[in-house]
């Protein structure tokens, strides 16, 4: 009951000054509308800068790292099992690139329901012939249909069809930086040679374009049996096993797992890519920093005009409370008057706000580095809305809070006697 | 009889910036159905006991009953309630609220103390209106009435919960003979028709004799 009147004591003052109640509200409005178009169009950018690495990254890969053992034979030997032994120059025996045993892995990740899905590849250095130039490459045998799956492999190969990995034997999809070197065009057949010496003629069958210059003018990619017929070795090859779990986050402890477990190197995307986490990070901490100076300023806004709605309204406060009403009911016209315009404010930001990230989304955005980019990237997150209305309401409520006080601080005596 | 109101040796000083005494040793009691004016020069503490005795100040000595229960001690809300159910207040100037309707302010207390529901509130407020002569305005915006009218409307919005107590300060101060007699009329018949409690402090010598009692102020202390 009592609520009720106070709501409806709290209207017709902001529907007598709506003038005022409208630029309060406006104040808001513009707040909440940049808060929500800058976290969606960031968060856009964001995802697109991430997923350029993450998409294309495992969460975890097995390998073998070329690297010296840990145990070098002094060590095994029990006669000096006390000393301490220096040596210099160590080197690491050979290069025993290939996972062993990979098929017992492959199985056992199979069956691991933490892991959605695994890829096998082969990564093998080359050298691509240009005439009587050798440029050095690396070409990836991979399991075509899983990389697809797991790496949205067709994305990223912008000339050809990336099935023709499998349908054309002995063929092989460029970086688009290293078919410009090479002059190869699709259907050209380019000679490829091996670290060990072999030379292998491959057809090229489509341009590949990550996003990232550096890889394009590198790798390029064949399908697991012509990367195992160019290295000459048997079927059951592979060097890397690629890994993508369910919950990311999981992936540096399960990589430690894996590691003891298989006996092999193992990485986490977390670990290879810690410089994005950082950009991401600051990206959006500089948004919210943004939007919430806004809304902070809009809150000033509100703080002034319930001010002077206060400072024109003493004689209402004094007669309300000279006929009953307590200090506590007056603070809580204030504070309804301050959420409403921060309710309607808020709420015409989150529309307007949509809109605004609706037409960036509609700018075409066109560069060679994101083949699957058309527009301007915007994350539609709903939690955008959500902390924009929940903010909206807290800074409204804390820049009513004093006038609020204020008000219901009002010596209605004061008032009525200085007439 | 029963005791409506009782003023024990109440004393208030102003402070700022030299303690200057005001109201010395007021004690009176005000019984059911009295109609009591309060006289006085200007400035002899009239208007400070006035809101002394509706509990807006709290800032005195002595002790005040309002129906036997002590005022002193009690918390703001309390107070404000107190007002609400118990005390009607008529100001010198009509202080509605100009943002309502009549109708609207006259409801106003009675919507907060929520006795009644609204709609009985709307039809109380409807009689009061109609007992005062001016039902036809109910549907206007406060300011847009003349201040004789005004003077009524806050007659019946101190009327809207049936008060304990009437309390005026100078309510036809600010409004020509005519209107001062309507206002001064209506008081008469609230006492006499229909026993209402009333405390006006008033300046018309004319009007005071024609009540039932007359306090008359110097200086702070009464005197009559
Ligand atoms: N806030 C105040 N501070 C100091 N003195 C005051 C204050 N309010 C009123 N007074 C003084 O108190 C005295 C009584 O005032 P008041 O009660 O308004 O008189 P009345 O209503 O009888 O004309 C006056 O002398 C006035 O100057
Ligand atoms: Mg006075």
């Amino acid at each position: 009951m009592n609520t009720k009147l106070i709501i409806s004591i709290a209207k017709s003052l902001l529907i007598a000054r709506w003038r005022q109640t409208m630029v309060a509200a406006m104040g808001v409005t513009f707040g909440i509308t940049m808060f929500i178009t800058l976290l969606s169009f960031m968060s856009g950018l964001n995802d697109m800068l991430d997923n350029l690495i993450l998409n294309r990254t495992p969460h975890i890969k097995l390998y073998n790292e070329i690297k010296p053992s840990n145990i070098q034979p002094i060590q095994l030997s029990k006669k000096y099992a006390g000393s301490y032994a220096f040596i210099h120059s160590v080197k690491p025996n050979s290069s025993r690139l290939e996972l062993y045993n990979n098929g017992a892995i492959l199985n056992t990740l199979k069956k691991d329901n933490r892991v959605s899905g695994i890829a096998p590849k082969i990564t093998a250095q080359v050298f691509y012939n240009i005439g009587s130039i050798d440029i050095t490459g690396v070409i990836n045998g991979i399991d075509v249909e899983a990389e697809n799956r797991l790496f949205f492999f067709s994305d990223y190969v912008t000339t050809g069809k990336f099935i023709d990995l499998i349908n054309v034997p002995n063929s092989i999809i460029l970086g688009k930086g290293a078919a410009e070197k090479m002059l190869a065009n699709i259907g050209d057949v380019i000679q490829v040679t091996t670290v060990k010496g072999d030379i292998m003629p491959l057809k090229v069958v489509g341009y590949f374009q990550s996003g990232l210059q550096d890889l394009d003018k590198v790798q390029s990619y064949t399908s697991l049996a012509t990367a195992q017929k160019l290295l000459g070795k048997p079927n059951n090859y592979v060097t890397d096993i690629q890994v993508k779990l369910k919950d990311m986050t999981l992936a540096p402890m399960i990589a430690k797992e894996f590691s003891t477990l298989f006996g092999c190197d193992a990485e986490d995307i977390q670990t290879a890519n810690s410089q994005f986490e950082t950009g991401t990070n600051v990206r959006t901490l500089i948004s919210y920093a943004v939007g919430i100076t806004l809304l902070i300023v809009a809150g000033f806004g509100i703080y002034n005009i319930l001010n002077m709605m206060i400072y024109e309204k003493m004689d209402s406060i004094a007669i309300l409370k000279a006929t009953g009403f307590s200090g506590f009911d007056v603070n809580r016209i204030f504070i309804t008057i301050a959420l409403t315009i921060g309710f309607i404010g808020g709420f015409l930001g989150l529309i307007f706000g949509f809109f605004l990230s609706a037409a960036i989304d509609q700018i075409p955005f066109n560069t060679s580095a994101l083949p699957t980019i058309t527009t301007y990237p915007i994350n539609y997150n709903p939690k955008f809305y959500f902390i924009g209305t929940i903010f909206s309401l807290i800074t409204t409520y804390f820049a009513g809070l004093f006038p609020a006080r204020k008000a219901s601080k009002i010596d209605p005596v004061i008032i009525i006697r200085g007439k | 009889m029963e005791i409506v109101l009782e003023a024990k040796h109440i004393y208030k000083s102003f402070h700022d910036p030299v303690t200057v005494p005001i109201l010395k040793d007021v004690s009176f009691n005000i019984s059911k159905g009295d109609f009591v004016s309060v006289i006085g020069k200007s400035g002899c503490g009239k208007s400070t006991l006035l809101y002394i005795l509706s509990t807006m100040d709290t800032d005195y000595e002595g002790e005040l009953f309002i129906d036997g229960e002590l005022m002193r001690n009690k918390k703001e809300k309390q107070l404000a309630s107190v007002r609400n159910e118990k005390i009607g207040f008529v100001f010198q100037f009509h202080y509605l609220l100009n943002e309502f309707s009549v109708l609207r302010n006259v409801m106003m207390p009675g919507l907060k103390l929520g006795k009644y529901s609204e709609q009985e509130v709307e039809h109380r407020a409807i009689q009061k209106l109609k007992m005062l002569g001016i039902e036809s305005e109910a549907m206007k915006l406060a300011n847009q009435l003349s201040g004789g009218q005004k003077q009524r409307v806050a007659i019946a919005r101190a009327l809207i919960n049936d008060p304990l107590i009437i309390m005026g300060d100078e309510p036809t101060g600010n409004l020509d003979k005519k209107n001062s007699t309507i206002v001064f009329d209506i008081f008469k018949e609230l006492a006499e028709v229909y026993n209402q409690t009333l405390l006006i402090v008033t300046h018309d010598n004319e009007f005071a004799q024609s009540t039932h009692r007359i306090i008359e102020m110097e200086d702070g202390r009464i005197i009559r």
